[in-house]
This record gives C-alpha cells, structure tokens and sequence, in this order.
C-alpha cells in the first residue's frame, strides 16, 4: 500500500503503522464481562418500564381495548392507546422523502400488519407491564389478511432498493435469447427473513425540561435525532441520542423505528423516564425485514459457453402502506458479461411490516438466484462452474459501460479455487462420497457488494500533551468500527493509538452518517483521516511559521507527521514534537473538522465494486437428505483492509449467513392470517455452532486511488453474496436435486 | 406473565396437595413451563416449585437391577453418568442430542416427560387450537404443516411429541412411578401419553395433582446395551427437535437378534413403539432387507396428516432401517461428538460387550 497523502495539504504527508494491524477489538473485553453498556442497561432514577400490545391480526380495526382491566393491574401506571398518546408535530404517516419510512404511532385504530403496535403499557415492573398488555384483550373487526407474493394486484415499482431504477437493460435480450445454443430457465424464491440482531430494539427516553435523552441502538445517529426532532417538533440539539454499543443491527437498526419512538412517547406521557425493550416476538412486524422474492432468470450462451442474453426479473412485496422493494434483479448489472442484460421487477402489496434494508439487501436475495442460474447454465452448456465464470468475466461493467475502479475478482477466483481444491471437483453431480458414505459436493459463487460512500464528518484534536482526541459519531454494531476508526484516527494524526482518544456513539459528535451500505469505514474513515490532515496542516504552520522551530521555513518542502513529531521532509533529522510546537504558541490545543463523500467525478467516471469468489462443501446423508456445510472458503478484494483481524470476522459473519440463506433462515408466513409462526429463536433458524463449517477467508490485495483516500471498500456485507448460491450450489453438486426453494430442506432434497 | 402464588412444599405430599387444586402446575426447571407462561399459553394460578423435594434427584440401582431415575435428575447428568450411559447407551445419546447444553443441564427428567407440543399453532394465541382451546379447532390442519404427525393423529390435533429421552424410554419398556392424590401408581411409559383422539387437551394419563417421581428402566433394559442407538434426523446440525427419530436396541444372540426394540419419535403425539416391526425381527439374522421390511412394518399404520409432512413417512422409515442397522453394528464406544446425529462419524470403534 503507498503512503497515504494528505489530500487538502499535498505538502504533508502522515506515517502511521495502525492502519493494516490485526488489532483486537477494543470493546472485547467490555463485551465478555458484561461492563460493555447496552441501551437497555441504561439506569435512570424513577424508570418506568412500557411494553408493546400488538395486533394479533394482518388488517382491519381494533374495537375494543379493556383499558380499565389493564390499569387495574396492579402497578401499571398508565395505558398509551390512540385516544391519549400524545399529540405529535408530525403525521406519522407523512413521507418527505425516501427514507423517511412511515410509523404506527398509535395515530388511529387501523391494523395494517401482524404485531403492529396497538397500545402501550407503562408499569412499574416490567412484569406488571407485560400482564397489563395480556389484559387489554383486543377485539377487532378484522378483514382478510393479503399474504404470499400470489397476492393481487402486481405492478411495476416505480423504483426498487434507495431509488434505483426498476427496470434497466442494455442490448436486446429477446433477440439473444432467440438465436443462442443454450438456454436456461428458472425460477427461484426466497423467503421473508427477520433481522433478528441479538439485541432486540430497545429504549430508555428521559425527558429533562425542554431536552430529551435517549439511549437507544442506533445505525444513524444524526438521523434518529432528526427524526425524533420533527415528529416532537423540537430543536435537534435539544435532543442526545447515545448508542454506544449496538448488539446487531444488520439495517434494522438504521432508522429509528416506531417502537423506540412510542417509548419516547410514553416517557411524554408519563412524565417521567421510560424503558421500553421489545419481546423478540414483537420484532417480527414493526422493525422491517427482508422482503420475499420470486426470481426468474433467464440465460443464453453461444456454443462456447458465452453469454448472449440475460434476464433477471424480481418479484417482491411490500407493505399495503409504503414502499421498500428489494432490488434482487440488480446484482446482474455488475458481474458477468452479456451483450444483453436486462433486469426488472414487480410487486405486490401485502399485509405485513414494511420491509427494510437487511444485510445485502438485494444483493443476498439476488445472488443466491443469480449464481443458482450461472450454475445451471454452466451444467448445461457442460462447463466447470468456475471456467464458465471465468469465460463471461466482466471486465467493464457490463450494464454501464464504465470501467471498474478495481477489480481483483481474477485473482479471488485463482486464490479461493486453489486454497479450496477445485480441481477435485467431479463434474457431474452426485459422484463424490466421503468415507461414511455421505455425499460430497463442491459449489461456488462470486461474492460482489458495491463500494458506497454517503456522508460523514470528523473532528481532530492535538492537545498541548502531544495526545490527540478524535471525534466522530459513528456506531459500533459488533463489527468492531471504534476499533478500526481508532486506527485511521491514530494514523491520520501520525500518533500511536495508545496516544489518542477516539470519541464516538453520541449523536452530539460530528454526524457520522450511517453504518449501512458497508461504507461506514469508507466514509468516516475518510472524514477521520481529512480531519486529522486539517490539524496537522494547521499544526505545520505553527511551526514552519515560526523562526524559533527547527522546522522553521519548511512550509513548501512539507512536514511528515510520525510518532508525535512533525519532521522536515527534505531532512528528518529536522524535528520537533507535537507538544513542543503547541507550548511555543501557548495553545492548550488545536483542532479541525473533516468531511467526506461521494466523490462526484470518480463514481460518474467508474464502477466501484468489492468482488469474491465462495467456494462450498457441504455433505448431504443420501437417505435422509439432511444437509450440513462442511467448508467454506472465501477470497475477497475490497480495497485497503485497515483491521484484518476485524474484515476475517466480518467475511466469516457473512459467510455463515450465506449458509443461513441457503439452508436455515425462513419465515414461516401462514398465508392465511399474515402470521409469522416461528417468531422466536427456537424456530426461526439460524446455524449454530455445528453448522458452522470450516471457515477461510482469504483477503486479496487490492489497490483502488478512485473510490476515496483510504482506498477502502466496505466488507460487512459481501460476504453473503457469493456464499449462499455457493452452498446451493454445492447441494446440487452432492445430490443432482436442483432445489429452487430456499432455503433447501430436507424434504425437497427426498420427497 | 399473570401473577401467580408461589409454593415451595417440604414433601412430596404436600405437594400432591397443592398441585391437586385447579389452577396449579408444577414448576421443575422451568425451561418449557416458564416460556410458556410468558407467551400467555399456559397461566397457572399457583405453582408449586418442586425442585427442592427431597429425594428426586438420584439416579439408583435397585436390587432387582432396575435403575430408577429420579424425576429431578437433570437430562445433562443424566447422559454424563458413565455408569447409566453405559447401560442405556440409546437414552443417553438421546439425551444429548436435544436442545442445547444450557436447557439440558436445567432440564428435568419429569419435565421432559411433560414437555408441550412444538406445534407453533400451540405456541401462537391467536391461533385456534383444540390443545391450547378445547373445541377451538385445529389452525395447524390446514396451515404449516410440513413437520407434523404421521401417526395416531386426529382431525383434532396433528401435533407430534417432541421429547428425544421418551423415545428410548418406550423402547425399553420404561415405567414412570408417581404420587398422587389416590396414592402411588406406577404407569408404563408406553401408555402414559395419550393420543390426540377427541380430546387433545389430554395429554398425559395424570390426575390432577398427581407428581412424577421417577422413571424406572426394568432389567431386561441394559441387556440391549451393546447394540443400542438413536438417531434423529433434524433440519439444523443441533438445538433442533427432531424432524423424525428413532431408537434401535437389539439383543443379540450370536449372529442373530434374539430381540428387538423399536421406537419412533417427532411422528405422532407420542412416543411410538413398533412392536410389529420388533416381532419381524426376532430369531432373524440382520441384513438391509430384514431391516427395511421392520421400517415397512414400523409405518405400516403411517399417514400423512398434510400433503406437507407426506415425505415424513419415507424419512422415517429410512431412518428405523438405519438406526437397525447401526444397533447391529454396536454401540460406539463414545457417544459420538454430534450425537444421534447422521453426520456423526459412522467409521470407527463398536463396542462389544
Ligand atoms: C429451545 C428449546 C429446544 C429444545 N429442544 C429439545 C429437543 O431437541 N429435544 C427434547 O427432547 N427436548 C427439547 N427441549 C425441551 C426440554 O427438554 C424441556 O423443556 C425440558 O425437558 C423440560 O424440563 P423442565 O424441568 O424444564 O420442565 P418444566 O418446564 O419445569 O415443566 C414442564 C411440564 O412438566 C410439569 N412437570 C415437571 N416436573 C414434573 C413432575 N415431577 N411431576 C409432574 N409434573 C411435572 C410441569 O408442570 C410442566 O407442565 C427444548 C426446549 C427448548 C426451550
Ligand atoms: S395440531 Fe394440535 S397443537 Fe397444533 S394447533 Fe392443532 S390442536 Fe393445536
């Protein structure tokens, strides 16, 4: 990796040895002794604890709630229903711009999906409020549920995912279908999954005069402050959001969602702080999902195994009530070439929670459907899976045209192979057996995740000790983030990470955007090391400013910032200390600002994209079709790695919920009632430890000057991709049973 | 989570006296009764907290040689003593490949036994369920129902029974020992659950108040340990009920199977011996064929309670054939790293006692 160069001040450059270091997490330790404070640690004198009713039906009105027997429940102090919550400054319901997903608020007496909040108990004890809830006993006038993507009244979204167009395509895909040699059908669906992060959604709200605190997991910080600003019609900073730690959040997490608020709501209401944690139960309807989909691919190649044509259209669902379509059909913009491609999709509207961003949304629903197909396609044009992505490889985006701003997939797809044993593989399927008798299969997929950057800012601090502080409100959701900023931070003030303090998890720090899109390190990172180059500029010029510094008169050659010390950089033996330079000016500290964000010229002029290749084994038992992951080995290129320690952890994370993709994760939708009938974590599966394969992730050198300083594309959620269809894949591979339900059951595999 | 009293009797009497009262329950561990309390299914009045009763929590050899486990001994002990596991290879190894090492080292022998269904229709309040609700109807009849009974069901109810430890029980002739208000009373284990008929709400042959004291393993039980095995076929690796199981024990004599136990489980709304498939297979010399002629026999009755859970059949036949199979084989040495699991290594040393 070069040296990192300021970008403001080219004069100066910084030398840290953080960035690239297998750091242990920081929050570790914290974490595993139970000091690590979660929202709902939060203690505060007077806490009253509030607690969801929700509806039990899809649609309709509730009629009656028995408030009285719920306030007669001893310790419940009062009971929030649409008659007494609070008036609010904004209509719920309202919607000003894309992200701004509406809320059931307790505005009226309509039920628009299972598990939508109807009233709220607030109690002394948790228990008290929990029973008050029970005794409410909601009558309905209820009206048949709208469930299952066979529901009526399909149409074309005007745009999927964060305003993409729904349908785009380039060359003609009918023609190439027509006049190929080889074609493949399919369709494929997947099921609604939950974001089920471990800690559920959780708040404690205190009002102190005209100033709210809340403490509340959160994925954006300056967001949910602005969010709660306007429906309480009250100044932002008269609102502190803290967010320390968040026990997951996987996008469920990125707005403030309209449980925390009514806990906000019922603090109003009482007076005085108030807990609200949801039930794990209750996470199934108000706090999104990942939204089912029916994909149908359809593939033509030439008699060499080239694609000609390729067709990816999406069915989805909505909410009856707003709008998140998930862009499935999207992920074939980017990865293999075809003279045509053309993506689409439809929808329908159902009675359910609306959906929501969710780990690779869209890409994980569209990979997994995606690489079934490049797999099929492979079988029947007779080719080795790999050598037939090798022979479609893009090497210019093919639906854009640009060029990649990197692209080290050539290399993911040679190492992950070699480390894997691909060669081994039978072609046909159903050949290979270990020595229990167990089949044996091989399967891959590429892995491919944009390289995002939204917006971000950061202040950095020299302190006259020669320490620096370094701000900036980002959010660790268990991936490490105060960890890996501390080491852009460190490196941006050319300090060791012992010598700084990294400041984060706060909503009034500077606004770090949000920890989506794997681009929180892309862009905080960036805001953190342009940050840390302002102060050092401004540092320089107190020194070279001034005749009694050895570094005086060195403006033009430029300083490097190393280890506390500003050196010369036409001669290094020319140096001073960050403490000496604030002593001679009598400063007790310095500070700057720094901003980042897309970079409008390089995001027109390339296609930013990380990329891997997943290779599976799994072994299915002939007789019984029960299926376990037994390895998997992932190579990624995503630009700079500035914690391999963290990327591995994050790479393994979404490989195991590839795994989960392909053979667990489901929820049960009873098509009749709208229901989720597994809502626990005893029947929604997810791996545990024994499915849990044998896990390598292989990082790829990739040098990438255009997607930002750092050279940093996000690694938080392409591990997904690629390894779902790799596990399905690897299951056709042991079985020859081509499933195309997912995820793949036991049943499909011998019914 | 309505409010309750809670009992915490010295005597196994005192007990019986209590939880004889309508609205009470017992409280063992508490890992299925708490939950569901808390999801509002079950809303005890009082419970009567038995863990400290003296006396329950032992695992004893009586002198005829039957072992008596005491209702409080937990599932983890239980499958962890050398000596039981020893004897009952099959209970133990069914022990330990259910739910997790945390539910399993608070998990009661009584508790087991009177575990509810999984039915996630059972579970869900607002569902219609004849077992939750008698006469409510059956929301699972038409709804998810691809894991549910192929055996003994009714229009009324098609849930299955999912305890793994009742599975062997059955096999080996268990008998489950209580106290009740009319006094003591001992209940084969075969007959003690019932079937779903036209009262599913009726789950167990108990009397109101009456106390699991312990489950007793008859001699004749260890004579099947060389030979002894369980395996269930679950959709994840672990922390999964069955989808289908099965205990194997064979006493052999010489190359031939002098006796056979079966029993099936995760099939119907109890544990299910296969006492035609058994028959078949006494004074036989084992092969595959004899061993899928006993599965045939073993779902001879088997049908489909959905067009879903139709693959239940097959599955569960496959799996008698191979539980058979690798009884004949002999008892691992160690109960395999992933228990009753097909993805527990096949190869490697048999035990022969
Ligand atoms: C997530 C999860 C996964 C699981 N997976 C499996 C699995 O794979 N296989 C499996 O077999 N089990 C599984 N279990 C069930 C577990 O085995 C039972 O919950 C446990 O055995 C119950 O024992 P307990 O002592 O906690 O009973 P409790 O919950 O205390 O009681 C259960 C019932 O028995 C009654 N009772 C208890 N003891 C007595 C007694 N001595 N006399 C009379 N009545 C009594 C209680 O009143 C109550 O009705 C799982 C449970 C959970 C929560
Ligand atoms: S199958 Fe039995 S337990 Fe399930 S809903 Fe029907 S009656 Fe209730």
């Amino acid at each position: 990796m070069p040296e990192l160069k300021l970008n403001q001040a080219p004069a100066h450059v910084r030398h840290g040895s953080n960035m690239g270091q297998p750091l242990t997490r920081r929050d570790g330790v914290l974490k595993v002794t139970g000091a690590a404070p979660y929202a709902a640690d939060s203690k505060v004198e007077g806490l009253l604890h509030a607690v969801l009713a929700v509806s039990t039906i899809a649609r309709g009105r509730v009629t009656h709630l028995d408030v009285a027997a719920a306030k007669a429940h001893p310790g419940v102090v009062d009971v929030m229903t649409p008659e007494n919550r609070p008036a609010l400054a904004e209509d719920p319901d309202a919607k000003t711009n894309p992200f701004m997903f509406r809320l059931d608020l307790l505005q009226n007496d309509r039920v628009r999906y299972p598990n939508q909040p109807i009233a709220v108990v607030i109690a002394d004890t948790l228990e008290a409020a929990t029973e008050g809830a029970a005794l409410l006993a909601p009558r309905y006038e209820t009206e048949p549920a709208r469930a299952g993507l066979d529901t009526e009244g399909r149409f074309s979204p005007n745009t999927v995912g964060v305003g993409n167009p729904a349908e785009a395509s380039h060359g003609d895909v009918e023609a190439g279908l027509a006049g190929a040699a080889k074609r493949v059908e399919a369709t494929y669906e997947t099921p609604a999954q939950y974001h089920n992060a471990m800690e559920p959604h959780a708040i404690v709200a205190h009002f102190e005069g005209d100033r709210l605190t809340v403490d509340t997991p959160s994925q954006g910080l300056a967001m949910a402050q602005g969010r709660l600003a306007g429906l309480f019609g009250m100044d932002p900073k008269n609102i502190l959001v803290r967010s320390p730690f968040l026990g997951g959040g996987f996008g469920s997490k990125g707005f403030i969602a309209g449980p925390q608020i009514l806990g906000v709501l019922a603090a109003k209401l009482t007076g005085r702080p108030v807990k609200l944690v949801l039930r794990r139960e209750h996470m199934y309807g108000p706090v999104g999902h990942r939204a089912p989909t029916r994909q149908t691919l359809r593939l033509a190649t030439d008699g060499d195994g080239a694609l000609q044509a390729l067709h990816h259209h999406t069915l989805t669902a909505s909410s009856t009530f707003d709008d998140f379509f998930e862009p499935a059909s999207d992920i074939a913009h980017t990865l293999y070439a075809s003279p045509a491609i053309r993506t689409s999709h439809e929808a329908v509207r159902v009675d359910s929670g609306t959906p929501l961003f969710m780990r690779a949304p869209g890409e994980a629903t569209g990979s997994i459907a995606l690489e079934s197909a490049i797999d099929e396609m492979a079988e029947a044009c007779g080719m080795d899976p790999l050598e037939f992505r090798l022979k479609n490889y893009a090497e210019i985006e093919p639906l854009s045209g640009k060029p990649f701003s990197s692209k080290a997939l050539r290399e993911c797809y040679r190492q992950g192979a070699e480390r894997f044993g691909w060669s081994k593989r039978s072609l046909a399927p159903r050949q290979m057996r270990d020595a229990d008798g167990l089949l044996v299969g091989y399967g891959m997929g590429t892995a491919t995740f944009p390289a995002l950057m939204f917006q971000a800012n950061a202040k950095a601090i020299i302190k006259r000790d020669g320490t620096g502080v370094v701000e900036s409100g980002t959010h660790d959701m268990g991936q490490g983030a105060w960890t890996a900023f501390a080491q852009v931070a460190a490196d941006s003030l050319g300090l060791d990470i012992e010598q700084i303090e990294y400041r984060a998890g706060r909503s009034d720090l500077p606004d770090a955007g949000i920890a989506g899109g794997s681009a929180h390190t892309a862009t905080a990172g960036t805001a953190i090391h342009r940050a840390g180059a302002a102060v050092i500029a401004k540092l320089a010029a107190l020194a070279t400013e001034n005749p009694d510094s050895p570094l005086y008169g060195a403006g033009n050659a430029g300083v490097i910032a190393r280890e506390g010390r500003l050196h010369r950089r036409d001669d290094e033996s020319r140096s001073e200390t960050f403490a000496a330079i604030l002593d001679r000016a009598g400063l007790d500290q310095i500070e700057e600002s720094g901003a980042a964000a897309t970079d409008p010229a390089a995001a027109g002029a390339y296609a930013m994209h990380a990329h891997g290749a997943v290779f599976a084994e799994v072994k299915v038992d002939p007789d019984f079709g029960q299926i376990r992951a037994t390895r998997l080995v992932g190579a990624f290129a995503a630009g700079r790695i500035i914690n391999p320690k963290l990327v591995r952890s994050q790479l393994f994370g979404g490989m195991i919920w590839g795994v989960s993709f392909a053979l667990h994760e489901h929820a049960a939708v009873d098509h009749r009632t709208g229901r989720v009938m597994n809502p626990n974590l005893g029947e929604y599966h997810i791996p545990v430890n024994a499915d849990v394969p044998a896990l390598e992730a292989i990082t790829v050198d990739e040098h990438d000057p255009h997607v930002n300083d750092l050279g940093v594309k996000g690694v938080g959620e392409i591990g997904i991709t690629g390894s779902a269809g790799a596990v399905a894949n690897a299951v056709w591979h042991a079985t020859g049973v081509r499933v195309r339900n997912f995820p793949i059951t036991l049943d499909q595999l011998i019914g | 989570m309505n409010r309750f009293e809670y009992l915490r009797p010295a005597t196994a009497a005192d007990a019986v006296a209590a939880a004889a009262q309508p609205g009470a329950a017992y409280l063992a561990a508490g890992t299925n009764l708490l939950d569901l309390m808390k999801g509002g299914i079950a809303r005890p009045d009082t419970l009567v907290d038995i863990t400290r009763l003296p006396g329950l929590d032992t695992v004893e050899t009586l002198p005829d040689g039957s072992t008596r486990i005491g209702a409080l001994v937990r599932n983890a002990r239980l499958a962890h003593d050398a000596g039981f596991a020893r004897r009952y290879p099959a209970v133990a190894e069914a022990l330990l490949s259910g739910a997790s090492p945390q539910l399993r080292n608070a998990a009661t022998a009584g508790g087991n036994l009177l575990q509810r269904t999984r039915c996630t229709y059972f579970y869900d309040t607002a569902s219609a369920c004849n077992k939750r609700q008698p006469g409510s109807g059956c929301d699972a009849l038409h709804g998810d129902n691809r894991l549910h009974a192929v055996l003994g069901w009714s229009e009324r109810c098609i849930a299955t029974h999912p305890s793994d430890f009742c599975v062997p029980l059955a096999a080996l002739d268990a008998v489950v020992e209580t106290h009740g208000p009319a006094g003591p009373r001992e209940i084969p284990l075969e007959a003690f659950h019932l079937l779903p008929g036209d009262a599913p709400e009726r789950e167990t042959v108990l009397q109101p108040g009456e106390l699991i004291l312990a489950v007793r393993l008859p001699p004749q039980a260890a004579e099947f340990a060389a030979h002894s095995r369980y395996l269930k076929v679950r959709e994840r690796t672990s922390y999964a009920f069955a989808v289908a199981s099965a205990a194997a024990a064979l006493r052999m004599e010489g190359d031939r199977v002098a006796e056979a136990r079966i029993a099936l489980g995760g099939v119907a709304l109890k544990p299910w011996r296969a006492r035609e498939a058994e028959a078949l297979l006494a004074g036989q010399k084992p092969d595959a064929a004899l061993f899928r002629r006993a599965a045939d026999a073993a779902l001879a009755d088997a049908r489909p309670s959905a067009p879903a859970n139709a693959f239940k059949i097959e599955l569960a036949r496959r799996i008698v054939a191979r539980a058979l199979t690798l009884a004949a084989a002999g008892t691992p040495n160690r109960i395999p790293a992933l228990p009753a699991s097909p993805f527990a290594h096949q190869t490697g040393g048999a035990h022969h006692a």
